[in-house]
């Protein structure tokens, strides 16, 4: 009895010992390879935080600038919510076809599951990178490629919602001979509307700060304003567009907890 | 003629379980019958065969005339219709009102349209009432089902039932999440709907004494196979023992002396 313990206890120690040897060895090569030096990292900080405090202050003229960056954060906050919504609605109908509960099964399932993995998995980042090649620098890019991964992580959340909370009453529903239109509007959404709406804020705080992002790479939005005041090293202008962001952030967060609130 | 009949009924899941094993049987219309037996025997498989929400593998379900195992979508919406249904968790739409569950017993009889935006008649919505009020609830029409106590939604459960104006009512263990004082209440409306609106029952029960007390006949079901078929008098110790495959004094019908009273 007490061998077998303290065997199982050693054998415990053994696997901690060789993860953090593991872990350590790992970061010696990477960091060897990219000639990156953890001391010299931790030292710039103070004078990093110093440069900060000279430089991204906003100046005269940011402030000047600021309804141009208003706008294009306003730009940018209504993008996020116009794909969030658009995504949102496809990705509804589509987890219709994903989820156990509708009846669906088999193939339909899988190919609906697979098909919102693969959109997800691919980061929106990339995606911009490769839809710029057919629709260039503008919006229409950002758009898109919000708009694949927001489909394809909500197309996933929503199957589970549903799956979750409305098994029951779908089960009711074809029991008293309702048919799959009326057992969707009568029982999958009013049960799973709070977990969607719940979703649905969530993605488009997510979005607001990917489109960020994304703006820099699409030239659009508060991502190019930033990118362009930044290349002008007019650091004032680039310190009150993240000012703005991370108001704009914050604003976004009290209200959807707000709205949580009211829902639930 | 019967309301309904098993002609040699199986059903096995994933080519393994066998769930239900050549079951016949006959009930006629205005019967109240319990179906008692060990968890797993199939008794919730037998249920969920009348009305398709299991596909029986083989044999014939006679319900009202017609063999429903061979049904196609429209025809088999037809014959839900006809038969309620009450779930052991009550499987209401916890987030609309009282009221709204109870409509859904009309969802069946509804244009696909007037189903989906929820659009009911003035006659439907004052008979809900009426049924809302024969069970105690008229109180609670407005409230939102997650408000409710079990024995409450269960009532709302069996509301809805009767609002399909069934011909038959399948009870899936309709008392086993509820305390004693709502089961009985429970258990008196489903005898009082039996009666007075001679409505056919089919009720599963885990509670052996409680089949007994309310119903005319008692099957007993073990591993998929019907093991008894007759009157709660005739239903000694030893079937019971024989339905649960247990020995004397292992269940707890056995505390406190004869199950048979």
């Amino acid at each position: 009895m007490n061998k077998a313990m303290n065997q199982a206890f050693r054998k415990r120690k053994i696997t901690y010992t060789l993860a953090f040897l593991v872990v350590l060895a790992l970061y010696l090569i990477s960091a060897y390879i990219t000639e990156f030096d953890l001391q010299t990292g931790i030292k710039a900080f103070p004078e990093a935080a110093k440069w900060m405090s000279e430089r991204l202050i906003p100046d005269a003229k940011a402030w000047e600038r600021l309804p141009k960056i208003l706008d294009k954060l306003f730009e940018t906050a209504l993008l996020s919510v116009a794909v969030t919504v658009t995504a949102g609605i496809g990705a509804f109908m589509f987890s219709l076809l994903g989820s156990k509960t509708t009846g669906f099964r088999g193939i339909i399932n899988q190919l609906v599951r697979m098909t919102a993995a693969f959109f997800r998995n691919v980061p929106d980042v990339v995606w911009a990178m490769v839809l710029m090649f057919s629709f260039g620098q503008n919006i229409l890019t950002g758009y898109f490629a919000l708009f694949f991964t927001t489909f394809g992580l909500l197309t996933r959340s929503f199957i589970e919602t549903i799956d979750e909370v409305s098994a029951s009453c779908v089960e009711a529903l074809n029991a008293t001979g309702a048919n799959f239109i009326q057992i969707v509007f009568q029982g999958i959404i009013p049960s799973a509307m709070t977990g969607i709406i719940t979703w649905i804020l969530y993605m488009i705080e997510t979005n607001i700060r990917s489109s960020t992002l994304i703006g820099i790479l699409t030239a659009t939005g508060i991502g190019y304003l930033f990118d362009m005041y930044y290349k002008r090293i007019e650091f004032g202008s680039a310190g009150l567009v993240v000012m703005a962001i991370v108001v704009l952030v914050i604003v976004i967060e009290t209200i959807s907890i707000q709205i949580r609130k009211v829902i639930k | 003629m019967p309301i309904l009949e098993f002609k040699n009924v199986s059903k096995t899941y994933d080519n393994e379980t066998k769930a239900l094993n050549d079951v016949s049987f006959s009930i006629e219309e205005g019967e109240f019958v319990s179906i008692i037996g060990p968890s797993g025997a199939g008794k919730s498989t037998l249920l969920r065969c009348i009305n398709r929400l299991v596909d029986a593998s083989s044999g014939e379900i006679v319900f009202d005339g017609q063999d429903v195992t061979q049904m196609k979508n429209k025809e088999l919406r037809k014959v839900r219709t006809k038969t309620g249904m009450i779930f052991q968790h009550y499987n209401l739409v916890d987030r609309l009102s009282v009221i709204e569950n109870v409509l859904h017993g009309t969802l069946g009889k509804k244009s696909t349209f007037s189903g989906m935006i929820g659009h009911y008649t003035e006659e439907e919505k004052l008979r809900a009432f009426e049924i809302l009020e024969s069970l105690g609830l008229a109180d609670q029409a407005y409230k939102r089902c997650d408000e409710l106590s079990g024995g409450q939604k269960q009532r709302v459960g069996i509301a809805r039932a009767i609002m399909q104006q069934p011909k038959l009512i399948l009870c899936d263990e309709p008392i086993a999440s509820l305390d004693p004082k709502s089961s009985k209440i429970i258990m008196d409306h489903l005898a009082d709907i039996n009666e007075n609106q001679k409505i056919t029952c089919i009720v599963n029960l885990h509670q052996v004494d409680v089949a007994m007390k309310y119903s005319e006949r008692i099957i007993g079901v073990s591993d998929g196979k019907i093991v008894y078929d007759g009157t709660p008098e005739g239903l000694d110790q030893k079937t019971i023992h024989k339905i649960y495959q247990s020995k004397t004094s292992d269940l707890i019908t056995d505390i406190g002396g004869e199950a048979h009273e």
